[in-house]
């Protein structure tokens, strides 16, 4: 990889600043995105401020009935904490669902939000959780916050500290895995929230996560897989690359719909 | 440069490194544990497998500098006093490798997952195996005596 500046800083505090102090620097979390793009020479940034071991921002609280959980806190503990599993199983279930162990052992959930794959899972959970993007600044609701693949509404220097959510009544999450890569080819979160069924699908969409209207309006009548059935999925904004044809991505989506429901 | 410091394998090591230093190139190049193999160095094949702060992590996708004050384990780390750890023993009973190229990944990985089955009180099954070794490439045995290897040491550990 390039040349590049190690920073570890002891508060979000002293990261804004390092971050501001340097504009071509870069937030390092668990790095198993960054990293692999570094050594690809894909990114060159001039500084790395690794905000992982900075205290309080790893780690669940389900105060209030309300799950925030710290940006930094890795795939292996959303998959495994009490709180998560008793509050948003589904959360846990896609967690556990994230690449492999030792990869699980290292990235975050604030650094997936942030670099918003439009393969990636997290997002979808996010979006369709309507969980709320607590950053340094304010607080970003997911309706909000993604702005299409690997863009978010985040502005410069602005950090993630935490993911809030509030448990849904209930939720599923059902992915068609790329065989290599283990990164969704479709994957598709359903939930059944407080402001009503909201349905995210991750992998398929040409411009990154995207709500669906029509699995929602169907979902809303009568939440059960075979509700999904009279869906007409189009294929229009799709992805198409090697991996799969936009038509088939569309045919992905009302299979992974259906899965998704079943597993709520 | 950084000042990087940390145990591994039970002993204090301290080096100044360039920032860019993976934790696998630390270990190999500036420790000289090649044990720890790197086959793809693109965060794919587990090769490079070790154990920070009691996790399995891929220390291809770790900078050296983001493990300062971390406790690391590596392949050369698991004997002791001259005896095999169960797993080691296992993968030599079980013939679970060929090459053995990817085996100081295969192990580590290993050891990870019988510890965490253990400590959640949960059955290592043979799919759980296989499911658990998604991030561990091979591409001599075809994996049913590395899976083997595993079960074998499970009961053993």
């Amino acid at each position: 990889m390039y040349a590049t500046t190690y920073h570890r800083p002891g508060s979000v505090a002293e990261a804004a600043t390092l971050i501001g102090a340097n504009p071509e620097a870069k937030v390092l979390a668990g790095g198993q995105t960054l990293l692999p793009t570094m050594k690809q020479h894909l990114a060159a940034p001039s500084d790395l401020v690794d905000i992982r071991r900075i205290p309080g921002m790893a780690g669940v609280s389900a105060a209030g009935g309300v799950l925030t959980i710290g940006a930094a806190t890795a795939h292996a503990d959303v998959a495994r904490n009490a709180d998560v599993l008793r509050h948003a199983p589904a959360l846990a279930c896609l967690a556990a669902g994230i690449g492999d162990p030792a990869v699980r052992h290292m990235g975050t959930i604030g650094g997936s939000v942030a670099n918003n794959d439009p393969a990636a899972d997290y997002p979808s959970a996010v979006l369709a959780l309507n969980a709320t993007v607590v950053t340094n600044r304010r607080e970003i609701a997911a309706d909000a916050y993604f702005k299409g693949m690997f863009t978010t509404a985040l502005e410069e220097g602005e950090i993630i500290t935490a993911i809030r959510v509030t448990p849904p009544k209930r939720a599923g999450y059902a992915k068609f895995a790329n065989p290599a890569s283990r990164y969704a080819l479709v994957g598709v979160f359903v939930a059944e929230t407080a402001s009503g069924v909201r349905v995210a699908v991750t992998g398929a969409g040409a411009n990154g996560v995207f709500r669906h209207k029509g699995l929602e309006a169907a979902l809303a009548a009568s939440f059960t897989p075979e509700a999904v059935d009279g869906v007409k999925i189009s294929a229009e904004g799709l992805l198409s690359d090697i991996h799969a044809a936009a038509d088939y991505r569309a045919h992905l989506i009302g299979v992974m719909a259906r899965r998704a429901v079943a597993a709520a | 440069m950084a000042q990087v410091s940390m145990t591994v394998n039970g002993k204090a090591v301290k080096r100044s490194v360039p920032d860019t230093t993976l934790l696998s190139e630390f270990l190999r190049e500036h420790l000289r544990l090649t044990g720890t193999h790197v086959g793809c160095d693109t965060s794919q094949c587990g090769a490079c497998v070790v154990h920070v702060d009691g996790r399995a992590v891929k220390s291809c996708t770790m900078l050296a500098a983001g493990a300062d004050g971390a406790s690391v384990v590596t392949i050369e780390g698991l004997a002791k006093d001259g005896a095999l750890h169960p797993m080691q023993t296992a993968f030599n009973d079980n013939h679970g490798l060929q090459c053995g190229f990817c085996t100081p990944g295969m192990i580590m990985s290993g050891v990870d997952m019988v510890a965490r089955y253990k400590a959640e009180g949960r059955e290592l099954t043979e799919a759980a195996i296989r499911h658990e070794l998604e991030g561990n490439i091979c591409r001599c045995t075809g994996y049913h005596n590395i899976v083997k290897s595993i079960q074998d040491a499970a009961a053993r550990m």
